[in-house]
């Protein structure tokens, strides 16, 4: 069993379905659209701001500021990849032809992975561009320090958290339990947590919550965040390849 | 070749196969046989490496599955005609299973040809009727160019035409010399396709015989009889020495008895007789016979000594209502039973 062979059959499985064209492009649109939207309210707002709030102002940050809706599109993406095969049983036929587990799950997640890599940086760049457009005066340069590294490091998040569903999923297996969990832990439990005093200190410590921070490029006054931009992914990194191992056991073991 | 040892499969408490042992071989049609839960699917998914065993051992041509190279060019399946993602086109559905297996493009192609469904190529499979879902199944099957081949009760829900062209091609393929195992829950389709016959009942081995030993051995026939003075009648076949069973109706069967013979017999006792009919009984009865004890789901009004199909409901056994699981066989031994027997003995 080559591993090509089924890098190919993967890519064919992902580009012949709908739901990946669909799931993508939700994706860019709405982190752009929100993002443009958010940085021409914050250019309106900018007067208004404490003038330390002026001075951490960051407009890096802003325009991936839709990246919190667009990502619940990126947990579909990933979810739908792996959870397709369990709802309409094709999963049998898959392994059939694969009976190698591993080699089936991290080819697919390999496959989904560099397209959701190639979107995601797609979707970045464009995201920054134009918001930088919309909040004109208070804009930022690719050139400033860290703007290239906030700009490449949204590309990633946005490729880990769709790995990372993709791990959960392989996990749970089914389409609607994967995204009930993942969709009101991402939109709603993760901010909760973050924002409450009592457990932000937990909070930081979700891939979210934790892999965003490469996005920001001035760290607000009272950071006493324990970890870096790269510390951030590198703790988002590691929540994936729980996930993925945990998904990988949970093929190994059960029955198809 | 197939061959399963000791093949077992526990869910908890409950066993969905018990211990099955038997070789599928090359050059037949292998009919796998057994009622609606005894374990026939588990089994072809334990072939295809996707159930685990719970003990024993599948072997593919000696080889484990998961040690298969490039599998689907030595094993071919139709497990579940809707185990296709719905918005995928055929042609990509066979296409992701070509590429996996490093089988050129051109064979999609040529399979879509050999099932029919060229013409529906790029059409997505969620439209596709059960009789075209089945037909792309089996394209997926004879992807690779396999020597063994396994069909999962291909013929469900197939229209006439669907079902004749499954049979041609089952016969086809075991007619290069190609191993093919079907499953079905009818014995009558198994009669015409199959020339060996694997028979499963709640997860055991029931039989393992070919085709035409098996209908020598239970294609009974008999003699139906029904007589006013039935009592009298009874007295005079059995100082005959016939063996007699009562059919549930009040009517008598006789085995092994002609009917000319019977006839005068009752003359020469000048009995009056309503009935006297020759009765041959159904693969079909000898199947659900053999299987009555292991059948899962019983219809409770359903009598598994007397089965009401066929002509006559013929029956040797009980007759009776009595309680579900019994075993046949009142007058005479079980003649399912009997068999079963001596073919563990063999």
């Amino acid at each position: 069993m080559a591993a090509t062979q089924v890098l190919k059959s993967e890519w064919t499985k992902i580009r012949s379905v709908a739901s990946t064209v669909w799931t993508l492009s939700l994706a860019a649109v709405v982190t752009i659209a929100l993002g443009m939207l958010i940085s021409v309210l914050s250019k309106n707002d900018y007067d208004n701001l404490s003038r330390e709030d002026k001075l951490t102002f960051d407009p890096t940050f802003i325009s991936f500021a839709g990246m919190s809706l667009g990502q619940l599109a990126m947990i579909v993406f990933g979810v739908l990849v792996v959870s397709n095969e369990y709802s309409t049983g094709m999963i049998r036929t898959s392994l059939a032809a694969v009976p190698g587990r591993g080699t089936f799950l991290f080819s697919k997640v390999l496959v989904a992975a560099l397209l959701a890599l190639v979107v995601g940086l797609a979707t970045s760049f464009a995201a920054f561009f134009a918001g930088q457009a919309m909040l004109g005066s208070h804009r930022a340069q690719l050139g400033d320090p860290g703007v290239l590294r906030a700009v490449i490091g949204g590309g990633l998040y946005m490729t880990l958290i769709a790995m990372f569903s993709m791990g959960v999923a392989a996990m749970l297996r089914g389409p609607m339990l994967s995204l009930g969990i993942l969709m009101p832990f991402f939109f709603l439990i993760s901010s909760i947590l973050g924002n409450v005093s009592a457990t932000e200190k937990i909070g930081r410590f979700l891939p979210d919550q934790a892999g965003s921070r490469i996005m920001q490029v001035k760290a607000p006054f009272d950071d006493d965040t324990p970890y870096g931009p790269w510390g951030g992914l590198a703790i988002m990194v590691a929540w994936t390849v729980v996930a993925l191992v945990g998904g990988y056991v949970v093929l190994r073991r059960r029955d198809a | 070749m197939i061959e399963l040892k000791g093949l077992t499969k526990r869910y908890g408490e409950k066993v969905a196969v018990d211990h099955l042992t038997f070789t599928v071989r090359p050059g037949v049609v292998t009919g796998f046989l057994g009622p609606n839960g005894a374990g026939k699917s588990t089994t072809m998914r334990m072939l295809l490496g996707l159930d685990h065993p719970t003990a024993g051992d599948v072997r593919i041509d000696g080889k484990r599955y998961a040690q298969l190279k490039d599998p689907l060019k030595y094993i071919g399946a139709l497990l579940d005609a809707k185990a296709v993602h719905g918005g995928r086109s055929a042609f990509h559905h066979l296409l992701c299973l070509a590429q996996s297996n490093g089988i050129p493009r051109a064979r999609v192609h040529e399979v879509l040809d050999t099932v029919g469904l060229t013409a529906v190529a790029k059409k997505k499979a969620k439209g596709f009727s059960l009789g075209m879902g089945q037909r792309l199944g089996i394209a997926g099957a004879l992807l690779g160019d396999p020597e063994i081949l396994m069909f999962d009760e291909p013929v469900n829900g197939l229209d006439p035409e669907g079902i004749h062209w499954i049979r041609n091609l089952m016969k086809s393929l075991a007619g290069q010399g190609r191993t093919v195992f079907v499953s079905s829950h009818l014995m009558s389709e198994m009669a015409l396709t199959a020339d060996h016959l694997v028979v499963i009942g709640q997860g055991r081995l029931l039989a393992d015989t070919s085709m035409a030993d098996f209908i020598r051995q239970n294609s009974r026939s008999y003699v139906r009889l029904r007589s006013p003075q039935r009592e009298r009648l009874l007295d005079v076949l059995h100082e005959a020495g016939v063996t007699v069973a009562e059919a549930g109706d009040g009517a008598l069967e006789a085995d092994g008895t002609s009917a000319e013979q019977l006839g005068e017999l009752a003359a020469r006792h000048q009995l009056v007789l309503h009935e006297l009919s020759p009765q041959q009984a159904s693969l079909e009865e000898a199947f659900m016979r053999l299987t009555a004890e292991s059948v899962e789901y019983h219809a409770h009004t359903a009598v598994p000594g007397a089965p009401g199909s066929g002509p006559g409901a013929p029956t040797s056994g009980p007759g009776a209502p009595t309680s579900g699981g019994a075993l046949p066989g009142a007058g005479g031994p079980g003649w399912g039973e009997g068999w079963q027997r001596r073919r563990k003995g063999a």
